[in-house]
């Protein structure tokens, strides 16, 4: 297929390497080097798409990101929503089509690759037109660590879409040199496809860049789509260049309208022109290049409509030159055609801008618009830069520099190149004397003589024929009109953040890239008084839209969060374990045999452990070491309890409050030695705790001689539990090499520890139990883990020794109403809640948590108490969660807002009991105790009556076997 | 994001670190003396400052040593940080420590 548009050359587009493509359908030719938009008008075709609540055609009305209108939905070589036709490149095998506001997320699984790097510089420049290539430059013959990075796919700026003269020869030549010479410089960073997104504090920028999403399907799979450049510079230097901005008139939305700049772009960078015969509305001399230009390259320009009563001189003489008439004092006030603009109407404009000549309809297929140019402050803004309203230039300007942040070229407000240039230079220039760096200066190249500029004029509307503005578009993206903005301000808004919000404009992909300051303008316009008065909306990053794939790089899956394993993962997995994610710890919760469910393998892991012998790899556990002469003070105003009257060779159960006096966290702590303690923490509360301790040694009790070190992951922890037991442990450890270990009551007393050795492998002991029975925990170097559950299973063999997981753990120790800290308790709960005052010491005169115990809260006899719940049916088993509640008389429920008593906070079925039973925090629950209350369960009233949270062996009988 | 400059490793990214409140609220000398009204001042209440606020922060995933810290509520900026036990630095009027 022909590309009519097509100028014979020029341009980046790399005339011999055709790509094929498929747009809406049709199946079209473009150019290496084309945007989407710009292989589209090549064919003559402007219309992308429909407007999303109006369904107007719309069509490509700026050449870059700035472009409100031409979104896409790429289908092929991956569904990607949401995309502009004006920043898309050009692949073979592309398939997109134009969608109205909204696209398509994929169905399946993106495999494509994200990742993100860690860039330090010196000098972040931001953007390689003019004024960012000659900072860069600056800064990398001054030997600075530079990172130049610019969103387009190859460097220039707008000298991309000029036909500029730089140092006497074609401005892209310079380009092509300065490019050579950085990426020849060893301390520079040069990213093209790079967009900086967000700046942020001290010096901290994100960029992300497209590496191989111009590819196509040829992308490499081994190379990420796109990376997240996170930048931390010393200074920045932000050229961002401007953006042009259009006028607000009637029925503007039109495809065939575009910014004037824009047309330029699609001329000199990718020989394209935008249309056959154009007419060109202005407010500033800067649409007299386009129109100029564009009739050198074989454009009609039917008419240049300048809103000024005086053409600027120079330009009128070129355009009579080449026969363009100039209209003076005149505007388009609105536009013909259906999906193509036909006729531009033009009128004269009297005093203060009203119409004051009947429209005249001037033929044309391209009808180009330049309202003036807001510089880039997106970034400088982001970084709570202030700006202010320079009415000459008819723009809002930053007011100056930051701290380490300085703006510089079209971002600042330059008109001409030159400017850019030697701002560029002078930005670095200061940024590096600043940083201590010497500065090799770089001269400023030279530029053709500027025409003599004349001002510009501000118009923001021009009024319709009859006065409707229900069709004078302000954000095209969103169909936002002057009459929208008319409602807001009638509905009594001011603010530009509040009219941004009741009328959506500024809102969509472009976050009013070209609507934003015109709706300033329009506000200020119907209120009276300046832009200045009314200010713009607050400029918040991202730049430009990022995909949270992007974002999330490498961080998804496997690699979102860190999995925990203990040394024992292989025998778990091998055993067919059942897992359960504790924290980011993998625990077996249960390991069912053939035919099993959770229940009936927990029944059977239960029975194992009360009635024989079971084990469970809790290694899990947190471990503290505490060494130090004070490590016993320390403990001992941490804990509730004393423990530095512990002995060595023994072990204690603690609880750990927080300063409110609610329960922080449990364990056992065995004394090693005078001088250090092994404390346990629960799973969860591993790291908490450690820091919670460091807390108030480094913060409060500094003279405490006492050091901290987590060796959770050093130490392997296997409850072997169960009244045979006594035989594992014997079997095992009765012959030890490192001494036969007595394992009788009488030796080896329960809360006591002993330290032996297994060929050589020390091992440590302790009589603790979790479950009521006869226990010992078994603790060895995670090394050598293996080899001693291994010798454990074994040696258990005759007994049926059975591993359990966490879910029989957490039955075995319910039925001792042991409480499990942050399941039981929710950070409202005390010691003496629990029912267990007797943890609480009284002989201490203070410890964390002691004073709150007496306050007045504290004291009331109807807080919540834990207890045990037994379903009198016998066969429920509550879900956890469940409220309790009372019946009022007459056995009904009391009317509603219902009390709640409590809730559930355990309940599983039991072996031992064998029927169901439950925890709960009940209010008063203590003095309940044999009452019936009643549990709500899917719609039924299950009564249950409250018991001691202790279910089996209260004596207490079982433990030593 | 910040940078925040620990006084033992020097500035590290604010994602090192971890917030611990306001600063300067010792732990009460008899806590058993105290009403039930001044001891929830201790347990629960604090400052609120606009402006200059001396708070507490923990290098938590760097050297997990504690450090106090002088932050500008408004700006957020940090204009001194100091080990614990150090008093609260004076700071000249523009802000940084002297």
């Amino acid at each position: 297929m022909t590309a009519p548009f097509r100028t014979a050359s020029g341009g980046r587009v790399e005339r011999s390497a055709p790509v094929s493509f498929t747009f809406g359908g049709t199946a079209y030719e473009g150019l290496r080097g084309d945007t989407l938009a710009s292989a589209l008008l090549a064919h003559g075709v402007h219309q992308v798409t429909t407007s999303i609540k109006l369904g107007r055609p719309r069509g490509v009305g700026a050449a870059w990101a700035e472009d409100p209108s031409s979104l896409v939905q790429v289908e092929e070589p991956f569904p990607d929503p949401m995309q502009l036709a004006t920043t898309t490149e050009v692949f073979d095998g592309l398939v997109a089509h134009g969608v109205p506001g909204q696209g398509r997320l994929a169905d399946i699984g993106d495999s494509a690759r994200y990742d993100s790097r860690h860039l330090h510089v010196d000098l972040l420049v931001v953007g390689a037109g003019p004024t960012g290539l000659q900072a860069a430059l600056t800064a990398a013959r001054s030997g600075a660590r530079v990172a130049l990075v610019d969103e387009q796919s190859e460097a220039g700026g707008s000298l991309l879409g000029t036909a500029d003269l730089v140092d006497g020869r074609p401005a892209l030549e310079w380009v092509g040199d300065a490019a050579a010479e950085l990426a020849a410089a060893p301390e520079v960073v040069h990213l093209q496809r790079t967009t900086v997104f967000g700046v942020y504090d001290d010096g901290f920028a994100l960029a992300v860049e497209r590496r191989t999403d111009h590819l196509g399907g040829a992308a490499p799979r081994e190379v990420s789509r796109q990376r997240v450049w996170r930048v931390r510079a010393r200074r920045t230097v932000v050229a961002t260049g401007a953006h042009e901005r259009p006028v607000v008139f009637t029925d503007n939305d039109r495809p065939g309208t575009m910014l004037a700049g824009s047309a330029r772009t699609f001329l000199h960078r990718y020989g394209v022109l935008a249309g056959s015969r154009a007419v060109v509305l202005t407010t500033n001399d800067s649409a007299y290049r386009a129109a100029v230009e564009l009739s050198d390259a074989g454009v009609e320009v039917a008419a240049v409509v300048d809103t000024r009563a005086q053409a600027p001189a120079h330009w009128a003489a070129e355009c009579a030159g080449r026969g363009i008439e100039v209209r003076t004092g005149s505007a388009v006030v609105g536009t013909r055609g259906t999906e193509r603009v036909t006729h531009a109407r033009v009128a004269a404009r009297g005093a203060g801008g009203v119409l004051a000549s009947a429209p005249e309809d001037v033929a044309c297929d391209l009808l180009l618009v330049s309202g003036g140019w807001n510089p880039a402050v997106h970034l400088y803004s982001q970084a709570r830069g202030k700006l202010a309203f320079d009415t000459s230039l008819g723009a809002f300007l930053p007011t100056g520099r930051l701290d380490d942040l300085l703006v510089a070229g079209a971002a600042a407000g330059a008109q001409e190149l030159a400017t850019c240039l030697r701002q560029g230079g002078a930005a670095a220039a200061t940024a590096l004397v600043e940083l201590g760096l010497d500065v090799v200066p770089v001269p400023v190249p030279s530029t053709p003589p500027a025409p003599p500029a004349t001002a510009p004029d501000l118009v923001w509307t021009v009024p319709d024929v009859d006065g409707d503005t229900s069709r004078q578009f302000v954000d095209l993206q969103r169909d936002a009109t002057v009459a929208d903005v008319q409602r807001a301000l009638g509905a009594g808004l001011r603010s530009p953040e509040h009219v941004k919000r009741y009328t959506t404009i500024g809102t969509a992909h472009d976050q009013g890239k070209t609507s934003g300051v015109v709706t300033s303008g329009i506000i200020a316009e119907l209120l009276g008084g300046g832009p200045d008065d009314v200010g713009t909306t607050t400029f918040r990053p991202p730049y430009t839209p990022v995909a949270f794939a992007t974002l999330a790089g490498r961080d998804r899956g496997q690699l979102f969060d860190p999995v925990r394993t203990t040394a024992l993962h292989d025998w778990h997995v091998q055993a067919g374990a059942v897992w359960e994610d504790v924290g980011q710890w993998k625990r077996p919760r249960y390991y069912p045999l053939a035919g099993e469910d959770l229940e009936t393998a927990v029944l059977r892991e239960c029975a194992a452990a009360r009635t024989s012998v079971g084990i469970l790899d809790g290694s899990t556990l947190g471990k503290i070491d505490v060494q130090g002469p004070d490590a016993g003070e320390l403990l001992d105003r941490l804990y509730t309890n004393l423990m530095s009257s512990l002995a060595v060779g023994k072990v204690r159960y603690g609880v750990m409050c927080g300063a409110d006096g609610m329960v922080l966290d449990d364990g056992t702590v065995l004394r090693v030695a005078e001088d250090r303690f092994l404390v346990m923490t629960t799973t969860g509360g591993a790291a908490k705790v450690l820091d919670w301790m460091e807390e108030w040694h480094q913060t409060e009790w500094p003279e405490l001689r006492v050091h901290l070190a987590s060796v959770t992951e050093q130490w392997s922890a296997f409850p072997v539990v169960g009244p045979r037991s006594r035989d594992v442990i014997g079997a095992v450890f009765g012959g030890a090499d490192g001494g036969a270990v007595d394992v009788s009551n009488e030796a080896f007393g329960f809360m006591t520890w002993q330290d032996t050795e297994l060929d050589g492998v020390p091992v440590r002991l302790a009589r603790i139990s979790f479950s009521g029975e006869l226990a010992w925990e078994v603790h060895v170097s995670s090394w050598h883990a293996v080899a001693v559950w291994e010798r454990l299973v074994e040696a258990g063999r005759p007994y049926g020794i059975t591993p359990y997981g966490t879910e029989t753990m957490h039955v075995l120790r319910a039925e001792k109403g042991y409480p499990i800290i942050g399941q039981d308790t929710d950070g409202t709960v005390t010691p003496q809640d629990l029912g267990m005052a007797w943890v609480v010491s009284k002989k201490k005169p203070d410890f964390v948590g002691k004073r709150s115990f007496a306050r007045a809260d504290n004291l009331r006899e109807d807080r919540k108490h834990l207890v045990g719940l037994l379903p009198v049916d016998r066969a429920t088993v509550l879900p956890e969660g469940s409220q309790v509640v009372e019946l009022a008389e007459g056995g009904e429920l009391p009317p509603p807002p219902v009390p709640m008593l409590g809730h559930v906070t355990s309940s599983y079925r039991s072996a031992h009991l064998e029927r169901p039973f439950a925890l709960a925090l009940v209010e008063g629950g203590r003095a309940r105790a044999g009452q019936l209350v009643h549990v709500p369960v899917k719609g039924r009233l299950v009564a249950v009556e409250v018991t001691g949270p202790v279910l089996v062996d209260p004596e207490g009988a079982r433990r030593d076997g | 994001m910040q940078m925040i400059r620990c006084p033992w490793c020097g500035p590290r990214e604010e994602v090192e670190f971890h917030y611990g409140g306001q600063a300067h609220v010792p732990y009460p000398a008899e806590p058993a003396a105290l009403s039930d009204e001044e001891w929830a001042h201790y347990v629960f209440f604090r400052d609120n400052t606009r402006g200059v606020f001396a708070e507490r922060w923990a290098h938590s995933a760097g050297c997990r040593r504690w450090f106090n810290a002088l932050r500008d509520t408004v700006s957020y900026r940090f204009l001194a940080v100091y080990r614990p036990g150090d008093a609260r630095p004076a700071l000249d009027q523009a802000g940084a420590s002297s």
